[in-house]
């Protein structure tokens, strides 16, 4: 998200930059998600403890990871827009919010569907498991308060300092593995070293890149509407339709 | 030009919850009870088999004590907010999030110091013995104001809002999760004989933690809702 | 002094004013006036520090409020709409307290000088407020004024709900305070009966 902002933080001048990047970002999350999908699933080796079970892990993994780093960018711009009071930094938490959500019940999801074959149990409240059922009961608390409160700029400020408070939980979640003894397992890939055999880590991190492209496209979409949500202002009415000024440059 | 000092800030703002639930006593008795009657509801529930009592035990009786401090939650700032007392207080040329201290700790003083004492009496009910109903009070003294602290923030951002009963639980519930397990397991391991020192520090951790931030981020909170 | 430079308020979606520039010299009452939903309560509630403006800075004895903070708030003294009282306390308990956290004094007499100053009789002082009437209710709210050694006052609708003999009583405080080289703001409905060189007007459109 390291866009050069204060030339696109007008809503209007970002409004049309959006519109050209989703559909690269789209392309680009497609392309890596079938190709991370398709080494995943047909050119990774079977585990020899595990059997091809575990190949839900390409999709399970790379949303945990992506729920806490939307959790924290999220709030990372929600700290920003306490901070500056800038309207922009708190339409971009609202946002994220959403697809924040949805990886974390994609990975909620997923780790059921490969608990049930590995550990015998749909449901395990080991520690990281745990953690990340508050990760989306913290997301969906965000969603709901917002949708609570009617003045606009109460929901935003409201919301953001909830974000904030909530951000304590994603360490714990990254270090749970660590501090408890639970059945997850320990960390397999670190910046280091990884200790699984290559076409495993590769498709992993194809997989990353593609759910980072998807939340790039997603979450640019969902600005756009935001933007027109809020700024709907005589001055854009010049246009005779909402298609035309999506359109306009 | 007149300005109280901190600590004459904090002791009013004290002083003036605890003569208020000092006028309304049955706030203090309505904490009691509820406690009493839910935790009543497990073993009616459940079934009187000492053995399933016992296990379940500290788990039901934090699981209420959270639930208490949840429910009094609309006590804490929703009154002071429609008469006008709140900004008021947060005039007051002193750091509100000092005088939110003051605030949560008559609160605590008021619907949580009674669980907190309550809890040998309702551990006897659960079958909980000698060192593990210690444990229970001492862990209980630890968390209460922990959850008094932290449930302060929601309270905050939801107040005045339609419907905040629910929210208030729905924003709170997830923070208060670490602090129930801690807290149940230092019984539930003091009850084993693996020894509570590991949980009660962590939850002495987390009061430190909600300390030093709850009451900042509920000032904020709370300007954010008087606006 | 307190001055406003291109102030600038606005509520939820409505832009309430714009461009409001004013200065309230010691010894002076603003009197702002406006339709109802014009802004004026914002406007006092901009000035306090309770509500953030759009645009614009306030200055009090040239320095911005919003770096004060603290200093600022031990200057003023803010009555709105709410009174600020607890229904379950005697008017002697409030007020004692309100001195208190105002850092004024806060002895038995003169919290009862302070009653018996809006018109309070004494067997009234000890009664719960909830059983008072609005109109007692609201000089209970406004006796803090005659505790209050603050140089600055923000009166939100004082003389509404008050009945002649009240609304003399605060008149004659309002005169002491700008007589002491105190600053007023007042929105209201109605003239106030004060010397016209000491009242300054201010209309609030957008």
């Amino acid at each position: 998200m390291a866009i050069n902002w204060f030339k696109y933080s007008s809503p209007q001048a970002f409004l049309p930059l959006a519109g050209r990047m989703i559909p690269w970002f789209s392309v680009a999350a497609l392309a890596s998600i079938c190709v991370g999908l398709y080494i995943g699933f047909f050119v990774a080796p079977t585990d020899f403890q595990q059997g091809d079970s575990y190949r839900i892990i390409f999709v399970h993994v790379p949303a945990a990871w992506m729920s806490m780093f939307l959790y924290v960018v999220m709030a990372i711009w929600a700290g920003l827009g306490l901070g500056l009071n800038a309207r922009p930094s708190f339409m971009m938490a609202q946002a994220i919010a959403p697809t924040g959500a949805m990886f974390t019940f994609l990975a909620l999801l997923t780790g059921a569907m490969w608990g049930k074959p590995t550990w015998g149990a749909w449901w395990v409240w080991d520690a990281r498991l745990t953690s990340e059922l508050i990760l989306l009961f913290q997301y969906i608390g965000i969603i709901l308060l917002r949708a609570s409160i009617d003045d606009l700029r109460r929901a935003d400020r409201a919301s953001a300092v909830l974000a904030l408070v909530g951000v304590v939980n994603v360490p714990i979640i990254y270090f749970s593995v660590k501090w408890w003894n639970t059945l997850h397992q320990g960390a397999s890939v670190t910046m280091t070293e990884s200790k699984m055999a290559t076409p495993m880590v590769a498709a992993m991190l194809i997989m990353m890149l593609g759910f980072w492209m998807y939340s790039f496209a997603v979450t640019l979409a969902r600005m756009r509407c935001v933007i027109l949500d809020r700024e709907r202002q005589p001055s854009w009415s010049k246009h005779s339709s909402i298609h035309e000024v999506v359109e306009a440059r | 030009m007149s300005q109280p000092s901190l600590s004459e800030a904090l002791c009013g703002v004290v002083r003036r919850d605890l003569l208020l639930a000092m006028r309304h006593r049955s706030d203090v008795a309505m904490s009691i009870f509820f406690v009493v009657i839910v935790a009543s509801l497990f073993p009616l529930g459940v079934g009187p088999e000492a053995a399933v009592l016992r296990m379940i035990g500290p788990g039901v009786l934090w699981v209420t004590a959270l639930l208490a401090c949840l429910l009094s939650l609309g006590r804490l700032f929703t009154a002071d907010y429609l008469d006008g007392v709140l900004e008021q207080t947060a005039l007051i040329p002193q750091s509100l999030a000092v005088l939110v201290i003051g605030k949560v700790f008559a609160h605590w003083v008021i619907s949580g110091l009674p669980v907190v004492l309550l809890s040998p009496l309702l551990g006897l009910q659960f079958g909980l013995g000698g060192d593990s109903l210690g444990v229970l009070t001492l862990s209980l003294l630890l968390g209460t104001p922990t959850l008094s602290m932290i449930g302060g923030i929601g309270a905050a951002l939801t107040l005045g809002l339609r419907g905040s009963g629910l929210l208030v639980a729905l924003l709170v519930l997830p923070l208060f999760v670490p602090v129930l397990i801690f807290g149940a397991g230092a019984v539930t391991s003091s009850m084993a004989g693996i020894g509570s020192e590991a949980n009660l520090s962590l939850l002495g951790a987390c009061f430190m933690l909600s300390l030093a931030f709850a009451p900042w981020a509920t000032a904020v909170a709370l300007r954010i809702a008087l606006e | 002094m307190l001055q406003t430079v291109a102030l600038s308020g606005s509520r939820g979606q409505r832009q309430l004013f714009s461009d409001v520039s004013v200065t309230v010299r010691p010894g002076t009452l603003l009197a702002v006036a406006g339709a109802n939903g014009s802004g004026k309560t914002s406007f006092l509630r901009i000035l306090c520090g309770l509500l953030s403006p759009d645009g614009g800075t306030i200055l009090w004895q040239g320095k911005d409020i919003h770096q004060l903070k603290e200093l600022y708030r031990a200057q003023l003294m803010y009555i709105g709409h709410l009174n600020g009282i607890k229904d379950e306390l005697t008017p002697i308990e409030n007020l004692t307290l309100s001195a208190c956290l105002a850092g004024d004094d806060s002895s038995g007499t003169t919290v009862q000088k302070a009653l018996e100053a809006v018109g309070l009789s004494r067997p009234v002082h000890v009664l719960p407020t909830r059983v008072l009437s609005q109109g007692q209710k609201r000089r209970v709210a406004l006796a803090r004024l005659w505790l209050s050694t603050r140089p600055l006052w923000f009166l939100d609708e004082p003389f509404a709900s008050l009945d002649a003999a009240a609304t003399t009583y605060l008149t004659q405080r309002l005169q002491s305070h700008l007589s002491n080289g105190g600053m007023v703001v007042v929105s209201t409905h109605q003239e106030i009966a004060l010397p016209s060189d000491s009242v300054q007007h201010l209309g609030l459109t957008q």
